[in-house]
Order: C-alpha cells, then structure tokens, then sequence
C-alpha cells in the first residue's frame, strides 16, 4: 500500500494539517502536499479511467507531465475539470472527485471496451459506423461522445476573477531549479533586468530530490542572492506557457490555487517582452513500454523517489525498480535508505549500472542486469512482475510479488518553449534524446536567436556541466541585451555522478509478441498501445503527424509529454527509418494548459469590450432608453413612456419631429479633422466629390469609396478653413474610415502635408429636429438664423445658452435641422437647455430607429443597409456625387471596370406593397425560372424596410433590375414560406418630395 | 481497395490485425500523367478524387510537399454549412454540404459527417436584418436555413448566455443539416479512394519549378525529379502565390495566419456549432470532447503558421462572453494555418494565364466545408477546360472586371 511515512518530505509542514475530500471521502494530507501526494498518503493509489479503454489508472508522474490524475476539483462556480492532482496544492476544504465512469470508480460499465479492446485497434472508427448512414448521428456518436470526453462540464459561471500583467526585462529566465538559478545570477550579474519564473511552489528543481541534502543551503544562498537584487523578480507558481515571436513570452501565474480563501485574482496571466529568453526547464523521465506498465502502482522512478523525499510518501511496500539507465538506482537506493523494500532492480542493460549500481548492490539490493518486465500482474494494483530477458521474446524467467514498480527509460529534455517559436531539434544519439539544436534557434528581427536553453533542458545531463551551462547560457543572453555580467562567485560544487550510459529500450522486452505489445502502452490517457503505433505504419499513416493523427498518440491533455519520444521510436521501427529522419510532431502552446478565464482576463461583463458612452449617456438612461450596441457606442434606440412598446414609442418620436420638434443625441458619429496644406488634395482623394473647392463655412455631403470602388461610407464634410476639414462619418464608421485614411497617408501619400485626427469623443452633438428647431435655436440666443442669414448646408459659430457652439445646418430627416457642435463636457448642459426651450414644443429625443424610419422617409440611404460591399454609388442614384472634373479618386480606376459598367446592375428605388404591409428585412424580388445551379432567379432585393407612421403605411427602399426605368411596375417579393408580396416599384422619396419642410 | 466494415474489424481482430492493407499505395512518380494536381490537401484530393469518379481521368499524380493533408485541411475548425449569401457561394457551399452528407459511404471512409446543425448569433440590430436577408436568400436557393428567436436558441445550446450586458442574443440563423465532419479522415479517405483508382500520391515530393512550351504547361520540376503533365492543377491554398510565381503569373491573393485552438475534453455539452460573428468567435465541441474554438485571422501577411497571441485573447473573451462556464476549461493547445484571402472573401476555381494550367485557391478561412464541392468544380473545369455552372462566377477575370461575390457582408468573421 501507499502511506505518509514517519519521517521525510522537506515540502510539506507537519504542523500543518489540511483536510480535504475526494469522492466524497475526508482525507488529511500537509500544508505543501500535492493532490496527488496526499491521496498516495491516503493509499488512494487509482484516480481515474482512461479515455478509450476505461482502464483503472492511478498516478504515474509527479508534475505536469502526467496523464492519469486529472480530477474535479472545487463545486458550483469553482467546479474545474481535468485538474492534475500533480499540481494541485491541497487546501482546507477541497473537493474532489475522479472522472470518467459509471457508475463508480471502482466498478465503470466502460470498462467492457478494455475486454473488446481487440476489436477497437487505432482508428477502428474510421472503418465501420457508417451504416445505415443516419446512425452516425443518433446512434453512434451520441454514444461515442458520451463515452469518451474526460470531467464534467463546468454547469455555472466562474466566481473568480482573473487579470493580465504586462513586463517588460532584459533577461527572462524560466524554470527555478539550479541551472535556472545559476543562468539568472549570471545575467543579473551585470545589472540587466531578469525575471525568473518557476511553475511549482519552490525553487531548487530536482536537486533537492537527488543531491546531497546538504545543497539545500547552497540553493537557499543563491535563492537569497537573487531575492536581494533589485534587477532581479522572481515568479513562483508561475509557469512559462508559451513563446511567441519577438520575445512575447506568457507566464501563467497561479494566485489562489492553493489558498484555502479564494480572495483576489485565481490566475494572472503576464505578457512578457524579453529582450533574451533562457528555458531551464529540466527533462521529463520516460516511462518504458513493457506488457501492463499502466497497471495502478506503475510510476516513474523519479516520480516514486519525488513522493518519498519532497512528500516523505511510500508509494509501495514493496517497489520493482526497471530501467535503461543508472538514475533509476537512486529510486531504489533511497527507498532502501527510508526502509522500505526494493525486491529487485531490473536493469535492461547487460552492463548494469555504474557507481550507483555498487551502492545499490552493496545496500543489498538484487541487480538483474539484462532483464526487463514481461508482463504486471494485478488489474486495479500492481501486485508483481513477471521478468523475462530484455533481449528476448518474453519467456518469464522468475515472477516477483511487489506493490509498485518504479521503471525509468531515460530522459527527454523539455523543449517545448525552445520549439514554439521555431526552435529545431537534433537527435543525439549517445543520450537517446531530442535536444535543441543551437544552430538553428528561434530568431528575432534582428536576425539573432533569441531564445538560449540551459542546464538538462539543454541536453547536459552530467551535474557538474550543467551550471557551466546555465552560466554560460545567462552571460551570453546578458551580452546580447548588451549588459555583460560575470561568473557569479559562490555556485554550489557539483560532482559528476560515474554513471553508465542509458541504452535506449523502446520496447520491453526486445521481441515482445504481440500480446505483450498490445497491452504495452505509449499514450496512458488515450490508450495508445504499441501495436497502435505499428498498426498506423502498416495502413501507411508514415508521418508522424499521420501516426498521431490517426491513433491519437500525443493528442491527450498532457500532450504526449510521456509518449511521443516511445511512440516516435517505435513509428521509427516500425518503419525502419532512424528516428531523426521520422521527427516530431509541432510543440505548441501552452506547455501546461492554461485557464481561459486566465487568458480572457478583466474582460467580462460590462468590460468585455470599452463602452463608449455619450455625455448624454446618463439622461439616456433615466428617461427610459432602450440601448442598442453600435460599435462601442450604446444608442438609445428608442425612448420607452409608461405603457408603450418599443413600436409606440419610435412612432411617437417621429410623429412629434415631423409635427414639432425632436432631439437626437448624434454625438457618436465620427469627427475626424483633416487638416494641413495638402488637406484639399488629400480630401479630393479620399470622396468621390470634388472637395477643395468647398468654401470655408460650407458642408458638403460626401461618399468615399474602396479601392475595389464600393461605397463605404458617407457623411457631411464641413470645410472649417482653408486647410481643415471635419468629416463626418457614420458612428460604426468612424475608427475605420480613421485606419483607412492614415493607411493612405502612411503608405502612398507619406509626403504630403496633411494630419487626421479622430475628434469624435471631443464634441457633444445634438440634432435638433423639427419645423420648431429655429425657433429653439433663437430662444437660447441665437441671431441671424433665418433660411437667408443661415441657408441649408453650411455652418455658424453661434453662443447658445451661454454656450460656445459651432453649428451645422444639414438634415438626415427632410426637416428644418441643426446639429449642434460643443465641446462635450457642455453638451449635457446644452441638452438640457434645449429640453427647457423645447418644453413649449413637447420636445422630447428621439432614438436610432425613428433616425432610420425618417431616413428612409426621405429617401436617404443608411450605410450597411443600402450598401452591403457591393454596391457602388451608381447603384443608389449618387452620380451627382461623384466628381468627373477629378482625375483620380479613390475607387475611380475600380469604377471603371466592366462589370461596374454593366447597364443591368440592379439599381435604388422605392418600394411600396399593394396593400401597404411592410415587406420582410431582406427579401428579394423573384422572377421566372432558375440559373443553371437550380437556384431561382431574383431581380430585386429589400434594402431597407420600415413602417412609415407618417404615411400610415410600409415603405421601402431596395435594389432592382433597371429599377429606375420601371416606375409603377409591380414586381414580386418572396417571403421565407414561399408565398410572394406583390409590390409597386416607387420613387424612393415618400416624404416632401419637394423639399418645402428644410426651409 | 479492401473495403471497411464492421466485418472486416471482426475478421481482423481474429488474426491480430495482420492483414490490414495501406490506406493509399506509396508511389514514386511516373515520367509523366495526363494531370497533375499539386496539393494533397483536401481539395487538391477530392479534386483528383472526382476527376476520376466523374471523368474517367486516373493517370494523375497529387504532388505533396509534405504529408498529405497537413495544410490548412489539418488545421481547420471542421464546419461544414452553406448558408451563404450571394448565389454563387450557396452553390458551390451546398453542393459540398449535400455530398459531405454521404461522402463515408461514397469513399467506404468514415469521414464522421455529422450534421448536427449550425447557429450564427444575431447580436446587433444589424446582424439580425443581415441574417433575416441570408435567410431569405437562402431560401431561393435550396440551402435550408430559417432566422430563430433568442428562446429557441437558447433551447438548441443550452451553455450559451442570451443576455449578456454587452451583446445580448437577438436570434440566430439556423441550418440544420450544417455541422462538422473528422478532418484529417476527409484527406484519408480521398488519398485512400485516388489510390484505388490508381492514382499517384507522392508525398515529400516538392515542386520546385514549372515547364512550359509556347506558353502551355508541359509538366513540373520537383524534389524527385521532372515530371510532364498535359494539365496542371495548383491547389496549395496558402502557398498559391509562391506557386502562382514559379507559373509565371499573380494572384489577387494575401497569405496571413489564422489561429485555432481547442480546450481539455469534457463530457458533451453542446450538440451544435455557434459562430458569433459580432464578438468573434465560434466554438463546437469535438466527438473527443474539445471545445473546438476559431476566431479572426491576423491582421498581417505571414507564412510562419504561427499567429499573434492577442488573438487567442480576443476569441477566447468573445467565447466566456457567449458561454460563461468555459471560463475554467483550459487551453490544451493553440496552433496556426495559412489562409490564402481574396479581397471579395470567396475562391479561385480559374484557368490561369498559362495554358493548361488551372488554380483553386482564395478558400480563405472557411475552405474545409467546401471541400467536395470545390474539387467537384475543379475537376470539370480541368476535364472539360470550361468552367461548369459550379465555377462560372469564380474565374480570375472576375477581379479584372469588378464581378466580385463578396461574402464579407454575410460572414464577417472568419470561419
């Protein structure tokens, strides 16, 4: 059985108890515990269900690597899937629960796969279930998907909260064991800014584990050396994620994880700038692929010796060491040392171990060179081996009773951050590992790498290269920042242990059979097993990438941390191509998962995106406001009285307008200044119309257009003075039309004269609307505003209400119309003065829908209703807006192609039902027969739609085949059902056609 | 080809397996093919796939760099729909939909189609009179889809949350027969289906050059060395450019990277794919359990199949936006594609200026549901040497004379 033991286990505090629950059980672990550590102490050895399969599995790592040991962790709104219990802190009051069977742990109906698991190889799934063909989608993958997926959805919403840091060093160091440690001192040495990020609570790495407990003083020193240096910050509980061009480099930060209060922030997610990233990441043990190495109570060895030492956790009474390597030994050594039994080391060498093996067999420890495991006995616990020679083809040659089996098949340096960003690796082929290649790092801008790899992550397995390497790694990261640092004084002495060379074992034993090779696993989590793998080079899936496609090998949540190296090398046997020439699949980010509250950050709710309010904004919201979102902006759409729907409320809006007079808050639509001595130029390119020879004090309706010549926006130009303009835009409009404009000027015109500036949240502006606008306008103080004095379509600066405004005679409405400019710190004061003026007029505002209602009225077209991004300004009748006089225009060139030119082009018209409904948002005009793809033809379509209260009646605006020519025709529009509205082609002005309102 | 069934699994399963057969033969090239089609992603294989189905036409050889079906079919969020707005795009879209609909029995592949239905959220006043339009489109153009209110939203995707205080759900159109299908089993099962006609699919096999003789194709240089050809097809998505260059002509195209990433799995939680195009972000749930997760492309021209990671951030906030209880899901893995844009967001399906040699690219970011339809198209337009009614309105010269089909208005999200 696994238990606490006596005595050991430097992370946890004895004098801490913390008690939490696993499937409902109360369990007692140490503050400093793991999840995984303190149900191991609790001998809850199996933690869960493999994905295909549904096989019992229990812990097989002891950090982020591992497959197995993902729980539910937390209730209700701190429910989380899929937790490593590895790297889980325990806390008072945690809940957990194992995932993925039914109807328990111990006894999971699914588990009949494992029994049928002959007939369900790699990829069965694309070779059957394909009849009767409507099975697929209610028989077979409803149950497909039921069985496989791992935790339960998370039902509620987050309660946490979550934010971003930005930062910015020289030097970002990632990893916190010893090289790590070292690379920081050595780069900070000469003053640059470094920053360290360690995923775990503690910094020293495995030196802790497996060094003299003495060293722990030495790291204590040099931990306490960096702590003390101001250009030094140190991150803990803080994992490199994830690298990304230009030295952008996530650190995923953990806040509350371990905490019993859950005050503040869960993650914080750090976006980095590092001038120079070196990775100290460590290597990850392999496990060995042997018949049964997935059987509860199969660890790694580094993963059996983590337990004993940081948590003073037997993971067995009695523990079977196998392994390639000589690391293993110290497993079996310390296991020893702690009292517990270690019945046999199987070393698959026939050399057996260097100076560990002598220690190991002078504490009395048997030493089978040459062996390996056949096969794990037990089905929920290991309950012994059978050994056989690793050289032959599984013959048991003794069987051995045990509780756990320790197995080591060498190590792979982890390389991920290294690769995200392009890092390449190289096989060496001496320590049967990928390591990166130098010569071909991640590269800046500047052409030079920038990223360094230090200590084991670097391949430098021998202990006392690796803080050379780590040295060398932080000064020469320093130098490229151009900060030179020293060889910091002091670093711990570390001797190099005479080991042996670990031979590479993809398979144990050598010949295995079949039966042992299909029950030998590479991929815990997703059940890839060894014959997988040969299965898929045997249907041809060569590529890596296919073998991995098609088995799901490395494609569960740790992401083939442990089985991508064994699977590639028996995708490499099986092809008989060496391993560097069948090469790896794409390490990607994030190295661990990370949360996506973490990655989404502040931005929820009402901060999920800048909300832009106007100086009217808060009015709004007390009289009623219906807002509708356009762009940022919040719009009143219409303005709700007691007793009325949305419909009663616009029609009432319009009818007051029409009638008397009307506010709209306009101070959305965009204001970008154009200004400077190539302003007209710039301006005559940018619209259709000509511009230049707008003289100051007038408005000009404008249209720009897209190179490609559709219309995109339009808006009123009021030319300020000789060389400044204030263009209006549509309020969607304004940060685009804003882009494009300094598109232009940034990478065409870059010499010309001419500034924008985007000064819509500058100006409040009120619309004031309605035959009694002039009269409002005169009350507050105006003078010399007659028809004459103040004609449509220019401006004046007038003082209303005390205040100083620039004032725009144009309409959107067919009324007498004023918009009003002030800077917006006065426009709710304005506001309401024009509400108090306007009291004896009933005044009152009117919303975006009444605006578009009163639009369409007129005849007026609405960008993104009239237009679509196919429609040009020819379409809608603007040729009178569009300058011939003008050599060149944006969209000119465009306009003048042949389908732009085409005389059928579907043209603007009104639109009138014969019995006055409304026609349906978007529906389009049939006529005779189909096109050659079967569809039906149409000739026509609805732009925009409205009931007109003022005409009592639907209106609309569309596009239609020589619509223009076809004045009183009735023409059909279709509706969803398929029935069709007959309609009479109009002129698309229904209101005062004559203009007589805007005097 | 050994055909695939549950028998043939139970038969195998008696003799451990042992006779399962290549899924596609390993070939080396032959000196020369009546066409040859370069890209052995999805399209460039259905393409070879119906030029031999629908015309007869099996001495081809598919030309791949790397390992067929590593590009942009590999990498893509999987949904298949055709609710789109102009009629040529419904067309081809539909055409692709309805053969997905029965493309594992037609290649004896399990390609797992499985048409659980797509919603596009209405979030602004705009988008719902858009969809209302699409709908109406739609429905002239035989691809079944219909505008639906927030509550049966709501009723189809439980997870989601209609009343957000920034975008609040205003109604959504539906199709019903739109979903998703296994995307690297497309590439199989159509590699798998050209090999049986006799086809050559040469993998690593990189297409340095092209030939020419009084300006009509005559075949192509490789990494293996010459191959001649009467009729060459380029169908290499976000690598046209490069290969449109080695033919001696342009392309209306910008190659950026889009990005794509999926969550740990769970168990399901949601039957159907949401597009949100208001927020940016759509998400389905894998057959595994991933939340399959896409938003918008890069706004800068690159190659390196990496993006930039605020736009992981943006997707993702648009996600937890419309489904709360994402939020503690995790990551597992993000990664990059490069799309091949147009600037009217819809496809090449052309002769080119080079006699003999034909393009199909400008898929952008949504080419994986057409698929079937886009090689249907191409293979007529090579066979033939003319388009057929499926291409007509896609032809280069449709850039020279302003024709375009924009599709910018209907998805203005990537997809």
């Amino acid at each position: 059985m696994s238990t606490r033991l006596n005595t050991g286990g430097h992370r946890i505090d004895r004098s801490a108890p913390v008690t939490f629950s696993f499937n409902g059980k109360t369990l007692k672990g140490y503050r400093g515990d793991t999840l995984a550590s303190a149900l191991l102490a609790n001998d809850q050895m199996m933690l869960g269900r493999s994905f295909k399969y549904h096989r019992p599995r229990g812990l097989v790592a002891s950090g982020a690597e591992e497959p197995n040991a993902l729980l539910g962790v937390g209730e209700d709104g701190r429910f989380e899937p899929n937790q490593r219990a590895t790297t889980q802190e325990v806390f008072n009051g945690l809940v957990s629960t194992s995932q993925n069977h039914w109807p328990s742990l111990e006894f999971d109906i699914g588990e009949i796969n494992s029994k049928l698991s002959r007939f369900f190889p790699a990829g069965f799934y694309y070779k059957t279930f394909m009849w009767p063909r409507s099975f697929w989608k209610h028989v077979f993958e409803p149950v497909i998907r039921q069985s496989a997926g791992l935790g339960k959805a998370p039902q509620d919403a987050d309660a946490d909260t979550y934010e971003h840091y930005y930062h910015f060093c020289d030097v970002l160091v990632i990893g916190g064991g010893i090289a790590g440690l070292a690379a920081a001192l050595a780069a900070a040495s000469g003053g640059a800014k470094v920053t360290l990020l360690e995923q775990g609570p503690m910094l020293g790495g495995r030196t802790l584990v497996d060094e003299d407990p003495a060293l722990a003083a030495e790291i204590a020193g040099m931990v306490a050396t960096l702590q003390a240096m101001e250009n030094v910050r140190i991150l803990t509980r803080c994992m490199g994620a994830g690298v990304y061009d230009h030295g952008y480099v996530l650190g995923y930060e953990r806040l509350t994880d371990h905490l019993d209060a859950k005050d503040g922030p869960r993650h914080r997610l750090w976006r980095i700038r590092a001038g120079q990233v070196v990775t100290a990441t460590g290597a990850i043990e392999r496990p060995l692929s042997f018949a049964g190495n997935d059987v509860p109570g199969v660890m790694l060895a580094s993963a059996v010796r983590d337990y004993l030492v940081d948590y003073g956790v037997s993971v067995g009474d009695r523990t079977v060491v196998v392994t390639n390597n000589d690391d293993a030994y110290l497993t079996a050594i310390k296991l020893v040392e702690a009292g517990l039994t270690v019945p046999a080391i199987l070393d698959a060498r026939e050399g057996g171990a260097g100076a560990l093996g002598t220690l190991a067999e002078a504490k009395g420890i048997r030493v089978l060179k040459g062996h390996g495991i056949a096969k794990v006995k037990g089905r929920k616990r290991v309950t012994g081996v059978a050994v056989c020679r690793q050289t032959g083809e599984g013959a048991v040659t003794e069987e051995i009773a045990c509780d756990a089996v320790a197995m080591s098949g060498g190590w792979s340096p982890v390389v991920h951050l290294w690769s995200h960003c392009g890092g390449k690796l190289l096989w060496d082929t001496d320590q049967a590992m990928f390591r990166p290649d130098a010569t071909r790092p991640p590269r800046g801008s500047d052409g030079e790498a920038f990223v360094r790899v230090a200590g084991i992550a670097n391949g430098v397995m021998d202990l006392d290269a690796v803080l050379d390497d780590a040295v060398a790694q932080g000064l020469a990261a320093a130098q490229a920042v151009g900060q030179a640092g020293t060889t910091p004084a002091d670093l711990p002495a570390l001797t190099a242990r005479d080991d042996r060379p670990t031979e590479p074992v993809w398979l144990m034993p050598a010949s295995a059979k079949r039966d042992l090779r299909a029950k030998a696993w590479l991929d815990y989590q997703n059940d890839v097993k060894v014959t997988d793998v040969q299965l898929a080079a045997q249907e041809g899936y060569e590529s890596v990438e296919h073998a991995k496609r098609y088995t799901t090998l490395g494609m569960a949540t740790d992401q083939g941390k442990l089985s991508n190296i064994n699977g590639l090398a028996i995708l490499s046997g099986a092809l008989d191509t060496p391993i560097p020439q069948v090469g790896t699949t794409t390490f990607r980010p994030p190295y661990t998962p990370i949360s996506m509250g973490s990655i989404a950050g502040e931005a929820r709710g009402e901060t999920f995106q800048p909300l832009r309010r106007t100086p009217m904004h808060a009015w709004h919201e007390a009289n009623g406001a219906v807002f509708e979102p356009v762009g940022h902006w919040r719009r009143p759409y219409t303005y709700l009285r007691a007793g009325e729907d949305k419909h009663a409320a616009v029609e009432r809006e319009i009818i007051q307008t029409r009638n008397a007079l009307g506010l709209l808050d306009a101070s959305t639509l965009g204001k970008l200044i154009v200004k400077g001595p190539d302003a007209g130029r710039f301006m005559d390119m940018m619209y259709t119309n000509m511009m230049s020879n707008l003289k100051p004090g007038k408005c000009r309706y404008g249209l720009m257009c897209s190179e490609n010549g559709f219309l995109m926006d339009d808006g009123v130009v009021a030319k300020w003075d000789e060389d400044t303009y204030l263009c209006h835009t549509t309020t969607g409009g304004a940060d685009r039309i804003h882009a494009h404009m300094e598109e232009w000027l940034q990478t065409e015109w870059w010499d010309w004269d001419v500034w924008v500036v985007n000064a819509t949240e500058q100006y409040g502006q009120i619309a004031v609307v309605g035959p009694q606008a002039r009269t409002v306008l005169e009350k507050l103080g105006a003078t010399g505003v007659s028809n004459e004095d103040f004609p449509f379509m220019t401006f004046q600066d007038h003082v209303l209400a005390g205040i100083q405004a620039r004032v725009y005679r144009i309409s959107f409405s067919g009324e007498l119309s004023y918009e009003i400019a002030v800077p917006a710190g006065q426009a709710l004061a304005l506001w309401q003065a024009l509400l108090d003026a306007g009291a004896e007029f009933n005044v009152m505002p009117y919303g975006t829908e009444a605006l578009h209602v009163m639009r369409a009225e007129k005849g007026f077209i609405m960008i993104g209703d009239e237009t679509d991004g196919t429609v040009i300004p020819q379409d809608l009748g603007l040729n009178w807006a569009i300058s011939k006089k003008k050599e060149d225009f944006i969209g000119k060139r465009a306009q003048l192609r042949d389908d732009m030119a085409r005389p059928d082009r579907w043209k603007l018209v009104g639109l009138e039902t014969l019995n006055g409904s409304t026609l349906p948002d978007g529906a389009y005009a049939v006529a005779a027969g189909t096109n050659a793809n079967g569809q039906r033809n149409v000739e026509g379509r609805v732009t925009s739609t409205y009931h007109s209260p003022t005409l009592r009646r639907g209106i609309a605006m569309g596009l239609v085949l020589n619509g223009p020519d076809r004045m009183g025709e009735t023409i059909q529009f279709n509706k969803v059902d398929g029935t069709t509205i007959p309609t009479k082609i109009v002129d698309p002005v229904f209101y005062d056609k004559e203009g007589t309102k805007n005097v | 080809m050994k055909r695939y069934s549950a028998f043939a699994i139970a038969r195998e399963a008696m003799r451990d397996h042992s006779g399962w057969k290549r899924a596609w033969e390993k070939a080396q090239p032959k000196a020369r093919y009546d066409v040859i089609i370069i890209g052995a992603g999805g399209h460039g294989l259905a393409t070879a796939y119906y030029l031999g189905k629908n015309f007869g036409i099996t001495n081809v050889a598919v030309l791949e760099k790397g390992w067929l079906g590593g590009g942009n079919t590999g990498r893509n969020t999987t949904i298949i729909r055709s609710n789109y707005l102009q009629d040529p795009s419904a067309a081809i879209y539909e055409k692709a939909r309805s053969l997905y609909e029965t493309l594992s029995q037609d290649l004896n592949y399990n390609i797992m189609f499985s048409p659980r239905g797509v919603i596009m959220l209405a979030q602004t006043e705009h988008e719902v009179r858009g969809y209302k339009r699409t709908a109406q489109a739609n429905a002239l153009q035989g691809v079944t889809t219909e505008f639906i209110s927030p509550e049966r939203v709501k009723e189809i995707v439980p997870i989601i949350r209609l009343d957000g205080p920034r975008y609040p759900v205003l109604g959504g159109l539906w199709q019903e027969r739109g979903g998703t299908a296994r995307h690297d089993a497309v590439a199989w099962g159509y590699a798998r289906a050209c090999s049986a006609m006799g086809m050559d699919i040469i993998q690593q096999c990189e297409v340095t050059g092209i030939k020419s003789e009084n300006g009509k194709v005559v075949g192509v240089q490789t990494s293996k060395g010459d191959i001649g050809c009467s009729k060459l097809g380029i169908v290499v998505a976000g690598h046209s450019g490069v290969m449109a260059d080695k033919a001696g002509f342009r392309l209306p195209i910008e190659s950026v990277a889009l990005q794509a990433l999926v969550s740990e799995p769970i168990k399901p939680c949601m039957d159907v794919v949401v597009m949100a195009n208001t927020v940016h972000g759509y998400m389905s749930q894998s057959d595994k359990g991933e939340m399959v997760i896409g938003g918008g492309a890069d706004g800068y021209n690159n190659y390196t199949q990496r993006g930039s990671f605020h736009h992981i951030e943006e997707t993702v906030r648009a996600l937890v936006e419309t489904f709360p209880m994402i939020s503690r899901l995790k990551m597992l893995r993000q990664w990059g594609g490069i799309v091949d844009m147009t600037g009217d967001r819809s496809p090449i399906i052309s002769p080119t200026p080079l006699d003999g040699c034909f393009i199909n690219c400008g898929w952008g970011t949504g080419g994986f549901k057409a698929i079937p339809g886009s090689g249907w198209a191409m293979a007529e337009l090579m066979a033939r040497g003319q388009h057929g009614p499926l291409s007509a309105e896609f032809g280069l010269d449709r850039f020279r004379q302003g024709r375009f089909v924009d599709e910018s208005v209907a998805a203005g999200v990537a997809h």
